[in-house]
């Protein structure tokens, strides 16, 4: 079989299974966030921490309940990590420095799942399950959380209220990501990845060459449980440092699929909740379908520059296949490197700085669009939400009526919220970047000249404060300057936009619902959705044209 | 894009302001409300012409508007502003670069021109203030106080003083009549010479300052402050003196703004990032990729929308007390309006002539023609105008027949007739018609009873015909009057229907005549018997299901739900209550007009859209024109980007800000005409207009930029 045909069986093999999938998760999670009823073990939850779940919270408490949990998130994980070195079951591994500390912990409580560790070499079973692997639940959850808020926004009417946020929190960890993880899991030890609690085995001489060669270290650990949840939370945070390139994470094809399945099951599901839940299917088969056609027409991209990259290399290997598995190919790889991207993973199964310079370049705008295609678990939803706002503000004055989604007015509170909670990334990735080549020192991580070490930098500012987390390999991230701005942008990245998105729930839930009439925009149309994906491409394009023109571009067109 | 479009893109455009007669001329009541018709097709919603000689006449005013404290308010041009200061000082440090005096100069001119587009606008309402001001100065007004006249100074009026005006005098300021009855020149403010009767007591007493007053006299209560009345405000609002920010302007502002510090933040972080790559990029050329990438367009040209928004309704004789109440106008989905004078002609008409049995049609045409001729109503017009239609009888004068006796119509006696060659022909309601055989002795058919009853329980009035000749007296048959829905109507309430919009009658008529005649002119719904609470009630019942509401008025009693109303149009007729509750004023009191009232909000929301969509789609290729120009020699691979081939990096980021400050102009006649509006489907609005001005915005900055480096290559030096 050809390379290409066997990239293009694993495309649809993926697209049916998603299309089978969102069906029944769709609906459960419309059920789970419009739930009245609790069950026993969300009760003792509940009971434990303290809290009502049925109060109804307006967007400042719901706010509240976001930033403590998450603080009180990153401040366990940063001592889990300062107190490795005294902790039973560490593997012998001394405690993490502060600044890699900070770095990890809000990199796992922002979803981002940036590691500047090596996870083999740093974190014991403590760490890895009791923290990081807690985080990669919770996290996912509230993000899920901020979504069911925003959708309540838009459902709900003469109100400021948009539910509880602990309820949606334990409901999204309960009711969806455990059970989901733990079945995933069971399919992964099938499919050959690990799971065990055993130490560090020295394996054998490697010889190369003429037989002086090193021993290797390996070590096991709860693998399998820990990469359902990082592929079905979009967390993307590895449990070894070559991610889902390292055979014990992810040994074939099949889990290779099944792992990028697990990435896009929640965000290409929910777009089918919100529509349930603000009445209106359709409405969420037209964000779907937005989603859908940007991540399509990535994967395409990135499949033809990836499969026609000239040159040399090509003609001696057959294909880009530098850094990529050979056991994946160039389609498992470039449908993983854009799903990565376009979702808030970041993990990698393939070196996203090997790509061809295009390829590479759409690895960093999959990220720059905001990850919106479908995004994150809950943060695409959000996200793809505000962005048809902003769309329907434009487009909604073109047919003569100040603008409306879903009967909800876009005004001049709405589209401030909007346009604050979009301006955020592009301020942190573009002002951090342009920091880190300003100053002399940052400069000193980069392991390429010219565009490509540019990209490194630039593509490192990108998944940081977009919570993605994937690495262009290359860059010395583990340095002062690069743990500490790195984390203030997952930090900033994360919770800002949350805030808009929250605040702009509030304002919408108050609002009385305009009837749809003949003169509304119909934004259930597929005109719409290639309005919305225009909007989306245009805008993230401008911004970051000129420095990608300097990277990836530079680069790619050099060839 | 171009102006030579203006010209036959609407058929209704107006380069004089709009008139239609008065409707309520000195023939009272009986006649009110006669409406001219309205026309159901084409583009309703136009704007004056666009002379360019505007462009040189409002110059002076482009340049006093670069103060700064002014500029600030409009966040996009307040940045090219900065923009070009910087550019220039940077050129001063170094005089011999021509590159950057010429890119300052373009600058200066892109500020210019947003500023130009904003004066020409305003320059339209001027002269028509200026008219209004005349009408103002000066006036002298006769105070009665304790019984006596003294002369005082209008500006020198309370609240609640009393004046008297006579034939020959100007009104000194806004107020009821208290006291008599005169016939009033309003020219001033609605440009209708026809005089109005204003009389004391009921929905005819209002007067406004600096009308004339043409005969009899009359005493005035002032009901505003001078410098508030309603040619003050009138003043302020064509001169734009009085504008402020819409709320869609506001929200649109806010987008704009975050825009700019999207790409002020792509610019300023930009020299780091080239400095990497070994290209050092100068303030000049920042600046000026800056000022090419915000959305310049439509941030010179949103406030000119505005005021051409407002302005097009000034030509249509409408004045909004407030500019929001124009985007609310775009926002209705619920029109209600009076049956009466707006779906219907103001009166009933003659429609059939029903004979009793062992009378002919003919014979009750006949004298039902001959015993109207002496009711000068409309209806007794009417009844002639049928025989003369349907039955070829000439009209007759009353001259023309020797030795008749006219019985003139009163609403006393509800009949009128005729004595002649023996023959007495009478015409009437039918109880006095009745009366009239019965003191004769005659005999009412039964037949002619029952008809009349049929006649009115399907909603129209039946008059009796009678006649007395040497068969004695007898009912000839009855005339069926009815209400005569106005030509048109029908096609713009489905035009309303298409655009989202539903129309609701309202008439105190009984709920099966309200019905017959809801279903003839199609509108959606009726309100019958409908007192001023169930008109309250049903505005209050469609806002809760979040529905925006439009109607007019112009009776004190309709004040409240004016007020109430989203879009509340009161008649210029109406009384000062119902022009203090309402938010426009239709100087015509024209009803139908509100249907144009709300084109000219969508059309105003439209324009907006259109060149937000328009300029931001032009960034792609001004990136196309500089970003090749600035780092493909440092990667060469970048200049494949140039795909418009432009000649050389200088020639091409000059064509980018040249072409950014030229479409302003281009767009001036664009942004002052309004974006074309039909009355279609939300789709089909948005399909068309993402074609023309989202895909017209990628594609046409790419041919502008490249024809404009064609001719700027051709200077020594730069191709």
């Amino acid at each position: 079989m050809s390379p290409v045909l066997a990239g293009l069986l694993q495309l649809l093999a993926l697209i049916a299974a998603l299309a089978l999938a969102h069906l029944p998760l769709g609906n459960h999670l419309a059920r789970v966030y419009s739930s009245g009823t609790h069950r026993r073990v969300e009760r003792w939850i509940y009971r434990g921490v303290g809290v009502d779940p049925d109060a109804e919270m307006r967007w400042p408490a719901y706010l509240r309940g976001v930033l403590v949990f998450s603080v009180a998130g990153v401040l366990f994980l940063y001592l889990l990590q300062r107190l490795q070195g005294v902790l039973p079951g560490s593997l012998g591994f001394a405690s993490i420095d502060p600044d890699q500390a900070f770095n990890t912990a809000v990199s796992f409580v922002t979803n981002t799942n940036w590691q500047s560790y090596y996870g083999e070499q740093a974190m014991g079973h403590v760490v890895q399950t009791a923290g990081l692997a807690v985080q990669n639940f919770v996290s996912a959850a509230v993000g899920m959380a901020v979504a069911a808020a925003l959708v309540r926004g838009f459902a709900r009417s003469r109100t400021g209220e948009l539910g509880n946020f602990w309820a949606d929190l334990v409901r999204g960890v309960v009711r969806v990501l455990v059970p989901l993880a733990a079945v995933a899991a069971v399919v992964l030890v099938a499919g050959g990845v690990i799971q065990n609690f055993s130490g560090i085995h020295e394996v054998g001489q490697f010889v190369h060459g003429h037989g002086t060669g090193g021993s290797q270290e390996w070590n096991g650990g709860a693998v399998a449980s820990q990469e359902a949840v990082k592929m079905l939370g979009t967390n993307g945070g590895g449990y070894f440092n070559a991610n889902s390139a390292h055979p014990f994470e992810n040994p074939t094809p099949f889990t290779n699929l099944f792992e990028l399945f697990l990435m896009l099951l929640i965000p290409f599901s929910l777009p089918r909740a919100f529509g349930l839940m603000v009445g209106s299917v359709r409405q969420g088969y037209a964000i779907l379908a937005t989603m859908a056609t940007i991540w399509a027409g990535f994967v395409a991209l990135m499949m033809w520059t990836e499969f026609t990259h000239r040159g040399p290399a090509l003609e001696i290997a057959g294909g880009a296949m530098e850094g990529k598995e050979v056991r994946f190919g160039i389609g498992g790889s470039s449908i993983f490197a854009v799903s990565t991207t376009l979702t808030s993973t970041g993990a990698v199964d393939s070196f996203h700085s090997s790509f061809t310079g295009l390829g590479g370049g759409i690895t960093m705008l999959g990220m720059m669009l905001g990850e919106i295609a479908p995004g994150g678990v809950g943060s695409g939803l959000y996200g793809m939400l505000i962005m048809a706002v902003v769309a329907v503000f434009i487009a909604g004055l073109m047919v003569g009526r100040t603008p409306e989604y879903l009967g909800k007015k876009i005004g001049g509170r709405e589209i401030k919220f909007a346009a604050c909670s979009i301006l955020i990334t592009p301020a942190l990735v573009l002002v951090l970047t342009a920091a880190a080549m300003a100053l002399p020192t940052p400069g000193h991580s980069m392991t390429n000249s010219g565009a490509h070490g540019f990209s490194e930098v630039l593509y490192a500012y990108t998944s940081a404060a977009n919570n993605n987390g994937s690495a262009f390999a290359g860059l010395d991230a583990d340095t002062q300057w690069f743990n500490t701005t790195l984390g203030l942008a997952m930090l900033l990245g994360r919770f800002l936009p949350m805030v808009f998105v929250l605040a702009l729930a509030g304002s919408l839930a108050r609002q009385i619902p305009v009837p749809a009439t003949a003169g509304t925009l119909r934004t259930e149309k597929p005109l719409f959705t290639g309005l919305l994906a225009g909007a989306v491409l245009i805008i993230a394009g401008l911004t970051y044209f000129p420095a990608l023109a300097l990277g990836p571009l530079a680069e790619g067109l050099a060839s | 894009m171009t102006t030579d479009t203006q010209n036959h893109e609407d058929p209704m455009s107006t380069a004089a302001p709009h008139r239609t007669p008065h409707s309520d001329g000195p023939a009272g009541p009986a006649s009110s409300g006669s409406a001219p018709a309205v026309s159901a097709t084409g583009d309703r919603v136009g704007a004056g012409l666009f002379d360019p000689r505007q462009l040189v006449r409002s110059l002076p005013d482009a340049f006093r508007k670069l103060d700064p404290r002014l500029m600030v308010k409009s966040p996009v041009m307040f940045v090219v502003l900065i923009g070009s200061v910087l550019t220039t000082v940077f050129s001063f440090l170094d005089p011999g670069d021509w590159f950057g005096w010429t890119i300052s100069a373009w600058l200066w001119l892109t500020v210019l021109f947003a500023n130009l587009a904003e004066a020409v606008a305003e320059g339209r309402g001027k002269a028509q203030a200026d008219t209004l001001r005349r009408a103002t100065t000066d006036t002298v007004a006769r105070r009665l106080a304790g019984g006596r006249e003294e002369p005082v100074p209008g500006t020198a009026l309370r609240i609640g003083d009393l004046v008297v005006c006579e034939a020959g005098d100007i009104v000194p300021g806004d107020g009821d009549v208290v006291e008599g009855v005169a016939s009033v020149d309003e020219s001033a403010i609605t440009g209708e010479s026809a005089p109005v009767i204003r009389e004391s007591g009921g929905d005819r007493s209002a007067v406004t300052g600096g009308t004339t007053v043409l005969s009899d006299r009359i005493v005035v209560r002032i009901t505003t402050k001078p410098g508030e009345t309603f040619i003050d405000r009138m003043i302020g609002l064509v001169e734009g003196a009085a504008r402020q920010k819409t709320p869609n302007e506001i929200a649109l502002n806010i987008l704009l703004a975050s825009l700019t510090l999207v790409f002020l933040l792509a610019c300023a972080t930009l020299p780091p990032l080239a400095d990497h790559a070994g290209a050092h990029l100068t303030t000049v050329v920042l600046v000026a990729l800056l000022v090419c990438l915000i959305p310049t367009t439509i941030g010179a040209l949103l406030s000119a929308i505005g005021i051409a928004g407002m302005d097009r309704l000034v030509q249509r004789n409408v004045l909004a007390l407030s500019g929001r109440a124009v985007e609310a106008a775009g926002d209705v989905s619920t029109l209600l309006l009076d049956k009466t004078g707006t779906i219907t002609l103001g009166n009933r008409q003659a429609a059939e002539f029903v004979p009793v049995r062992g009378a002919t049609e003919a014979e009750l045409a006949d004298a039902a023609q001959l015993s109207s001729l002496a009711d000068e109503t409309p209806e007794g017009r009417s009844v002639v105008v049928l025989a003369k239609e349907r039955y070829g009888l000439r009209e007759r004068r009353q001259g023309e027949l020797a030795g008749a006796a006219w019985v003139p119509f009163t609403a006393r006696t509800r009949l009128s007739g005729v004595d002649v060659d023996g023959r007495k022909v009478r015409k009437g309601a039918a109880g006095s018609v009745v009366a009239w055989v019965g003191a004769r002795g005659g005999t009412v058919a039964e037949d002619a009873e029952a008809t009349a009853d049929r006649i009115a329980e399907a909603g129209g009035t039946p008059l009796l015909v009678a006649v007395e000749d040497d068969r004695g007296a007898r009912v000839l048959g009855v005339v069926h009057l009815k209400d005569v829905v106005k030509e048109g109507m029908r096609e713009r309430f489905e035009a309303l229907r298409r655009m989202g919009i539903r129309t609701v009658m309202i008439t105190g008529d009984n709920p099966l005549t309200a019905r017959a005649i809801a279903d003839e002119a199609g509108v959606d719904d009726f309100l019958a018997e409908a007192t001023p609470e169930d008109k309250m009630a049903l505005i209050e019942r469609e806002q809760d299901g979040g529905k925006l509401v439009a109607m007019t008025g112009d009776g004190t009693n309709d004040a409240p739900a004016l007020a109430r109303a989203d879009v509340g149009v009161a008649m210029n007729t109406g009384t000062s209550a119902a022009k203090e509750a309402g938010n426009m004023v239709d100087l015509d009191s024209d009803p139908t007009k509100l249907i144009e009232i709300v084109e000219i909000g969508k059309q105003l929301l439209i324009t907006r859209g259109a060149l937000t969509t328009f300029s931001l789609a032009n960034d792609v290729a001004k990136y196309f024109a500089i970003i090749p120009a600035l780092f493909a020699a440092v990667h060469p691979g970048l200049d494949r980007l140039n795909i418009m081939g432009l000649s050389s990096p200088d020639s091409a980021i000059l064509s980018a800000v040249i072409f950014n400050a030229l479409i302003i102009v281009v767009l001036v006649p664009l942004a002052l005409r309004g974006v074309r509006y039909r009355p279609v489907s939300a789709d089909r609005l948005l399909r068309r207009n993402l074609a023309v001005y989202g895909l017209g915005g990628l594609i046409a900055p790419f041919i502008g930029i490249k024809i404009i480096d064609l001719i700027v290559s051709l200077i020594p030096g730069i191709g």
